[in-house]
C-alpha cells in the first residue's frame, strides 16, 4: 500500500488525521483488542502497535510500566504478530509496528520486515535507530515496500532535518518537544517551528506527537500538521477512568478532525 | 599526552561493536560532545590539566605494590604486583573518569551533571567531582540498590547531590541508565551525562577509556622501572569494562603481555545466575550501543547476578567485545564463593582490603596459579578498596559478631 497516498486521500475528507497507539500485551491482549475495536469505531486513520522491550529508554513512566507489565504477561514475538495479523484482517486502518532496535536486530532485519509485511502492517517506527545505523534495513524495507518512519525533533539542526526528511517514507514523525513520551505539551513555538522547518524539506505528510491529549490540541494543529499522534493520554484515560471513558476520549479526538 | 592504540571508526564502531543508537532528540548534544572531546583530546594542555588534577586531588600516580606474601601463599613460583587504584580519592578508579569528564563539562560551559550508579561508587565519585567543581548534581540509582547501599546514598546526599531512586524494570543499574538517558533527553542544554563506564553510545566508550588509560600508562612506566620489563600477564575485573580498558589498552600493542578480563561468575556459569556476558551473552543493541548482552532469544534483557554490584550489569564495553573477537583479551570468570575466599586471602596476607569487584581478578589468579609458568610477572588491577563495602563484605563473609553489632545498633533508641 502507498501510505502517503492513503493519507492524502484521507485528508480530502478531514482537516487532520489521528494516529493512536497501543502497547501490545498491556493491560492484556484482550484489552488491546477492545481498544482496537473502539479505534475502528472511531475511524482512526492510523494505528501504531508497540512491541514491548525491557529497556524502553525513549518512553516516559506510563509506557515504561506498560512495556514492563506486557513482558511480565509473557508477550513474545508470536503473540505480537498474531495480534497484528488479526487486527490488519479485521480493521480498515493501516498499522505501523513500533519497537526498539534490539527487536529488529535480534530477529534479523530481513525477517523483521518480512514479518511486518506478512502480518499486514505498512511500516515501522524505531525510536533508537538513527538513519546512520539503518544499514541493511533500508534495503530490506525497499524490497518489502515498507515505510520506515523517520523522527524529527526540535533540537535537530537544519542540515540534520533535511537529511532525515530525505530518508523518510510514508510520513515524517515530528516530536513536539524534548524529553520522553507521556508528558503534557503546551503547543508552543518549538512544535510550530519543527513543523515549519520540516515542511521546507519534504512533501510527505507531517505528524506531530509527544504530549498531545485533548480534542483542542487537534483543532489547534489543523493546517499545521497532517497527523496528530495521541498515545499516552489515551492509555492514561483507560487506566484512570476505564473503558467507557477511553471510548469517549477517543471519540472526542476523532470528532475534532473535521 | 596519550595516543590510543585503538580508535573507533567515524561511526563510533570498534569492529562490529559500539555505534550510536540514540534517540534523535539527543543527536545535537552528542555531536557537540564529540566535537568538544575531539578538541580536548588534541589539546596537550587538556591532558596535562587532567594529570595535574589527579595528582593534587586523587593521589596519582597510584603506586604498584609487590604482593610477595600473596604470591607465596600460591606457591611462590611467580611474582604478583598490583596497581593501587584503591588509593584514588573516593576509593576506586571511578575518580579518573569523573574528574576527566568534569574538566570537559567546564570546557562545555554546562552547570549540571547527572549520572547513573549501581553500587554507588560512580555516584559518590560524580557527586564528589560536582561538589569540587561547583556543579549541580543528580544521581539515578535503582531503588533496590538504594536499599542495599545506604552508606553511599548518605555520602552522595551529604555531597549535595539529589539521589533519585529508580523503581522501573529490575530497579538496578541498567534501569538507572535508562532513567538518566530520559533526564538527558530533556535537560541536555545545561546538563552533561557523566556515564560511568566504557559503555553506551559513542563517544562514551572512547572517552571513558581515554581517561582511564592513565592507569595503564602509569603501570607500564612503573613496571618497567621496577623490573626493567613489562609483566607477562595482566588481570582485571570486567563489569562495564572501565578499569579493564584503563589498564589493558596501553599494553595492547605489546604482544608479549597476556590480557585477562575476569567477569562475574555469580553462582557459577551453569547456574545461569551470573553476569559473564562472554559466557552467556549474545550480540544485541540496547542502551545506545551494540555489544554482547545478557538477553533472551528475543532480545529482552535478562536478570544478572553478582556478589559485586559493580559487575552486575547486562552489557560490556564494545572495545572489549571487539578485542574478545580478535582474541587479544582472554575472558574468564570467578564465582561469588571464589571471590570471598580471595578477598580473605588478600586481607590476611597483604593487609589490603579489595573491593569485591576487584577481588574477582585476584580470584582468577588464585585459580590459574597452578598453570602460571615459574618466573612469570603478574600484574593485577586493584580497581577499588573494600573497606567502604563493610556492610556487604561482612555479610558475604558471614561475620556473626558484625551481625550482632548491627542488630544491637538497630535496637538502640
Amino acid at each position: 500500500m502507498n501510505l502517503t497516498e492513503y493519507l492524502k486521500k484521507r485528508l480530502t475528507q478531514r482537516k487532520i488525521l489521528l494516529m493512536t497507539h497501543a502497547v501490545v500485551g498491556y493491560p492484556s491482549l484482550e484489552a488491546n483488542w477492545e481498544m482496537l475495536e473502539m479505534m475502528a469505531e472511531a475511524d482512526v486513520d492510523l494505528v501504531e502497535l508497540q512491541m514491548p522491550f525491557s529497556e524502553p529508554s525513549a518512553d516516559g513512566p506510563l509506557f515504561v510500566k506498560a512495556n514492563q507489565e506486557a513482558l511480565r504477561n509473557g508477550i513474545r514475538w508470536v503473540d505480537y504478530f498474531d495480534l497484528m495479523q488479526r487486527a490488519s484482517e479485521q480493521f480498515a486502518f493501516p498499522i505501523l509496528m513500533m519497537n526498539y532496535c534490539n527487536t529488529a536486530f535480534s530477529m534479523g532485519y530481513e525477517t523483521y520486515c518480512d514479518n511486518i509485511n506478512r502480518n499486514g502492517a505498512v511500516g515501522f517506527i524505531i525510536p533508537d535507530l538513527p538513519l546512520e545505523e539503518y544499514g541493511d534495513l533500508f534495503e530490506s524495507c525497499r524490497k518489502q515496500e515498507l515505510n520506515p518512519i523517520m523522527i524529527c525533533t526540535p533540537t535537530n539542526t537544519k542540515e540534520r532535518l533535511q537529511k532525515i526528511c530525505a530518508s523518510g517514507s510514508g510520513f515524517i514523525y515530528c516530536a513536539a518537544r524534548k524529553g520522553v513520551t507521556g508528558q503534557n505539551t503546551e503547543l508552543n513555538l518549538a512544535a510550530g517551528n519543527i513543523l515549519q522547518q520540516c515542511r521546507q524539506f519534504t512533501d510527505l505528510p507531517l505528524a506531530l506527537g509527544f504530549g498531545l491529549s485533548e480534542p483542542d490540541d487537534l483543532r489547534k494543529l489543523q493546517g499545521k500538521a497532517e497527523i496528530a499522534i495521541v498515545g499516552s493520554a489515551l492509555l492514561k484515560t483507560w487506566e484512570s477512568a476505564g473503558k467507557a471513558a477511553y471510548r469517549k476520549h477517543l471519540m472526542s479526538l476523532a470528532e475534532a478532525r473535521i | 599526552m596519550p595516543t590510543q592504540p585503538i580508535s573507533p571508526d567515524a561511526s563510533g564502531y570498534y569492529g562490529d561493536y559500539g555505534g550510536m543508537f540514540i534517540p534523535e532528540i539527543l543527536r545535537t548534544t552528542f555531536d557537540e560532545l564529540i566535537a568538544s572531546f575531539t578538541t580536548a583530546k588534541a589539546d596537550p594542555t587538556f591532558w596535562q590539566s587532567y594529570v595535574d588534577v589527579m595528582q593534587n586531588y586523587s593521589c596519582r600516580p597510584t603506586p604498584i605494590t609487590p604482593l610477595d606474601n600473596f604470591a607465596k601463599s600460591l606457591g611462590g613460583k611467580f611474582q604478583i604486583f598490583c596497581k593501587r587504584e584503591d588509593l584514588n580519592h573516593t576509593g576506586a578508579h571511578k575518580a579518573n573518569n569523573v574528574m576527566g569528564q568534569g574538566l570537559l563539562v567546564q570546557r562545555m560551559g554546562k552547570n549540571r551533571v547527572i549520572a547513573e550508579t549501581g553500587a554507588g561508587q560512580h555516584g559518590v565519585a560524580t557527586a564528589t567531582m560536582a561538589a569540587r567543581m561547583g556543579l549541580e548534581c543528580t544521581i539515578y540509582m535503582g531503588s533496590v540498590d538504594v536499599e542495599r547501599q545506604r552508606p553511599n546514598v548518605f555520602w552522595m546526599e551529604q555531597l549535595g547531590a539529589t539521589v533519585i531512586p529508580v523503581t522501573e524494570g529490575t530497579a538496578t543499574l541498567k534501569d538507572a541508565i535508562n532513567a538518566a538517558m530520559r533526564d538527558w533527553a530533556e535537560s541536555m542544554e545545561t546538563t552533561h551525562y557523566v556515564l560511568g563506564t566504557t559503555c553506551g553510545p559513542h563517544p562514551f566508550p572512547e572517552m571513558v577509556s581515554w581517561f582511564q588509560s592513565i592507569i595503564g600508562l602509569e603501570s607500564r612506566e612503573q613496571m618497567q622501572k621496577l623490573n626493567s620489563k613489562l609483566p607477562e600477564r595482566i588481570y582485571a575485573c570486567v563489569g562495564g569494562g572501565s578499569n579493564a580498558s584503563g589498564i589493558f589498552l596501553p599494553f595492547l600493542d605489546d604482544n608479549s603481555v597476556e590480557l585477562i578480563g575476569v567477569e562475574a561468575g555469580g553462582h557459577g556459569i551453569n547456574s545461569g545466575e551470573h553476569a559473564a556476558r562472554f559466557s552467556g551473552g549474545t550480540v544485541g543493541v540496547a542502551q545506545g550501543y551494540k555489544t554482547y548482552f545478557f538477553q533472551n532469544d528475543e532480545g529482552q534483557m535478562q536478570h544478572t547476578h553478582s556478589i559485586a554490584a559493580g559487575l552486575d550489569y547486562i552489557g560490556v564495553s564494545p572495545i572489549l567485545s571487539h578485542l574478545y573477537d580478535q582474541q587479544r583479551i582472554r575472558f574468564t570468570s570467578a564465582t561469588d564463593e571464589e571471590v570471598i575466599s580471595a578477598t580473605k586471602t588478600l586481607i590476611r596476607t597483604e593487609g589490603i582490603i579489595p573491593a569485591l569487584e576487584s577481588a574477582h581478578a585476584f580470584a582468577s589468579v588464585i585459580e590459574e596459579a597452578p598453570q602460571i609458568p615459574a618466573g612469570t610477572q603478574v600484574l593485577i588491577n586493584l580497581s577499588g578498596r573494600g573497606d567502604k563495602d563493610i556492610f556487604n563484605i561482612a555479610e558475604a563473609i558471614g561475620d556473626k559478631k558484625w551481625q550482632k553489632f548491627l542488630e544491637q545498633k538497630a535496637l538502640r533508641p
